[in-house]
């Protein structure tokens, strides 16, 4: 492919197909000229992913990661380290904003089918992600050695002490102590700096592979490898370089605002990014009032929770999470998009995203309190756990049995 | 879509209730850029609260520059245990110590403000509370804080306030302007109140503004960066906001032609 126009690249093409990769995935990969608002959250979850990674980099140069130094050396970067508080601030307020792109990102699959046939490994992969990225945010919330670092370990660890016959002797293994203590807080920022990062980063590689071999998904679904001209470029498909990096630009800056005026004046996020309890150093003799864990696992602390039996409320938990590994083989609907799907679909889709975020909003609230000043929490909790395992376990009928409308041959609306 | 931010916005007005143990807090309105303030706090922490209380994340050197006390002011005045200028500001009292004698180690109070709500309203209410109970070992008790450990240090500058019933402002006569008090146990719900029972060396205004000010530092000391964060907020956002545009012109530009 080397073309003779540049002596030195046709020179380093002949060692590595550099122009042939630039070209497979971006000058000449050829993506939907239909993309909406929905399509922003993958490159913006990459740009949260290169955020937390460059700042994560300077912070550990400065943090202390042993149960005496750690809880002192967040202050200290946070004081005397030159722009250390906008280190710090960007990697916290960036946890936040990775997990709201990713969601988001998310509820795009579900909204456009983009799980289904032939993109099932894109979506196994991108759960392989979420899977590493929950476990990466909660041994990074470990680090500062606050109270809520402390007893949120200390929660969810002792989940796995409700398995039977090894759950004790399994609690101890990952604590590398018989409580959580110095060993945990080391042994967590290797796995939180080394080991998680490298997995998520070779998963986000197999992701894009994954996506390039078989094409983005669009908001009708259809297929637009079907209809090509003469050179066999899709008639609705457009170079992702330059159309889709420029378009990209824009939301990546809108989103920067967004992002910046929460860290720069929110960056607590009213207690629930940065959670009051963990300005105090970590204690073991004292447990703090409340115990929540982060927001971003709200939705899967609510349903533990909702189930007043600790081992099937774990197993509650981890089934939560492994269906939606399934989600490919659950959907048997023959059209992709929320578009074209029967009203069921139609309906469930948009009420299983409210769903989802108020289980998220129950995880970060006391269960005994009222939602709205309506309904228990605890009773709320029951039902949407009800309705979330619902919506999965019974898509195979109704995604069969609703009658969908016909998919247009071409993508429609656009630009 | 309306409904749905009417929806978060009730939610997040149900969080405001969540917080706060029940007392009604007091709001302190909270002023970083009132540097005089902030001096007469530093000066009432280190006279009044220091003694126990160590701020061992922070500096005396940050401290004074962020707060324009000049070095030599600080070093004789405010600097009492005599530590170098660049030290951080910890304290003498050894916390073994301090947990025999208290029965709990005064905390550090370096990171406070952020512990308690992240704003000066908790505190503000706090150092206001104290109440005479002679069932404690310190002789107080405090409204914020049930059956806490410490003495109020600040009991000869507010004077002794007891829990009871005592009038209270229910609102103005609306012929006459003048205040209506009723006594709080005669309400529609009847409860007790703070008052005052021996004047101490301020007047109630005078302590209010003092706390004020002690707040106002702890507020600062929190998070010594929290101005130039704003400030430096505004410019990124300004930058921002300015390379939107050309990034907007540039993707229309593209995508023209594509339909």
């Amino acid at each position: 492919m080397s073309q003779q126009k540049n002596p030195i690249m046709g020179w380093i093409d002949d060692r590595l197909p550099v122009t042939v990769t630039y070209e497979k995935h971006m000058s000449k990969y050829y993506a939907p000229k239909n993309f909406n608002f929905w399509y922003f959250f993958g490159v913006l979850s990459m740009i949260m992913l290169v955020n937390q990674i460059l700042t994560g980099i300077w912070l550990t140069m400065n943090f202390t990661p042993s149960a005496d130094g750690a809880f002192a050396s967040v202050e200290y970067i946070m004081r005397d380290v030159q722009w250390g508080w906008l280190l710090r601030y960007m990697h916290s307020t960036g946890a936040t904003f990775f997990f709201i792109a990713i969601y988001l990102h998310m509820m795009r699959a579900l909204l456009y089918g983009s799980y289904q046939k032939p993109r099932e490994l894109i979506w196994l992969f991108g759960m392989g992600i979420y899977l590493a990225l929950m476990a990466e945010a909660f041994m990074g919330y470990v680090l500062p050695w606050g109270q809520m670092s402390y007893w949120g370990a200390q929660v969810i660890i002792s989940l796995f002490g409700a398995i039977p016959v090894i759950g004790d002797d399994l609690t101890t293994w990952i604590r590398g102590d018989f409580l959580i203590s110095g060993a945990t807080l080391n042994r967590f920022f290797a796995l939180h700096v080394i080991a998680v990062p490298l997995v998520i980063v070779a998963l986000v590689v197999l992701h894009l592979l994954a996506l390039h071999e078989v094409g983005s998904n669009n908001p009708d679904g259809v297929d637009i490898k079907k209809h090509k001209d003469e050179n066999g470029v899709p008639l609705d498909g457009i170079p992702f370089h330059p159309f889709y990096t420029v378009h990209d630009m824009v939301g990546i800056v809108v989103f920067l605002i967004v992002f910046c005026s929460v860290m720069f004046f929110f960056p607590m996020g009213g207690g629930f990014m940065l959670e009051y309890a963990n300005f105090e150093p970590a204690n073991g003799l004292k447990t703090p009032e409340h115990i929540a864990p982060v927001w971003y696992f709200g939705a899967f602390y609510t349903i533990l929770r909702a189930i007043p039996h600790k081992l099937t409320g774990v197993i509650a938990m981890g089934a939560a999470i492994a269906i939606l590994f399934v989600l490919p083989w659950l959907d048997k609907s023959p059209v992709k998009s929320i578009r074209y799907k029967g009203v069921i679909s139609k309906t469930l889709i948009p009420v299983f995203g409210v769903a989802f975020a108020i289980l998220t909003w129950l995880g970060t609230q006391p269960s005994s309190g009222e939602f709205l000043h309506l309904i228990n929490n605890t009773t709320l909790a029951r039902w949407l756990t009800a309705f979330y395992f619902g919506y999965f376990l019974l898509m195979p009928f109704y995604t069969r049995m609703e009658k969908t409308k016909p998919v247009p041959e071409r993508v429609t609306g656009g630009h | 879509m309306k409904k749905v931010i009417a929806l978060f916005a009730l939610m997040a007005s149900s969080l405001s209730f969540a917080s706060g143990g029940g007392i009604h807090l007091d709001e302190h309105k909270t002023d970083l850029t009132d540097t005089a303030s902030l001096q007469r706090g530093a000066q009432t922490f280190m006279n009044y609260c220091m003694g126990c209380h160590s701020l061992e994340h922070g500096r005396f050197n940050r401290t004074a520059k962020d707060l324009d006390i000049p070095e030599e002011l600080m070093q004789e005045n405010l600097n009492l245990a005599n530590k170098r200028f660049g030290d951080l500001m910890t304290i003498a009292m050894r916390k073994e110590d301090s947990k025999k004698w208290f029965g709990a180690t005064p905390p550090d109070l370096t990171l406070v403000a952020r512990v308690r709500g992240g704003s000066g309203d908790w505190l503000y209410t706090y150092l206001r509370s104290f109440y005479e109970d002679t069932s404690r070992p310190w002789g107080v008790n405090n409204a914020a804080f049930k059956d806490v450990g410490m003495p109020h240090v600040l009991a000869g500058l507010q004077g002794v306030q007891k829990k009871g019933c005592a009038p209270v402002s229910t609102g103005y006569d609306s012929l006459t302007g003048t205040e209506i008090m009723v006594d709080s146990c005669e309400l529609a719900e009847p409860r007790e109140v703070l008052y005052l029972a021996e004047e101490g060396q301020l007047t109630p205004k005078e302590y209010d503004n003092l706390v004020y000010d002690l707040v106002n530092f702890l507020v600062y000391i929190a998070e010594p960066i929290a101005l130039e964060r704003q400030r430096l907020g505004w410019w990124v956002l300004l930058f921002l906001v300015i390379f939107l545009i050309p990034v907007y012109l540039l993707n229309k530009e593209y995508w023209k032609d594509i339909h």
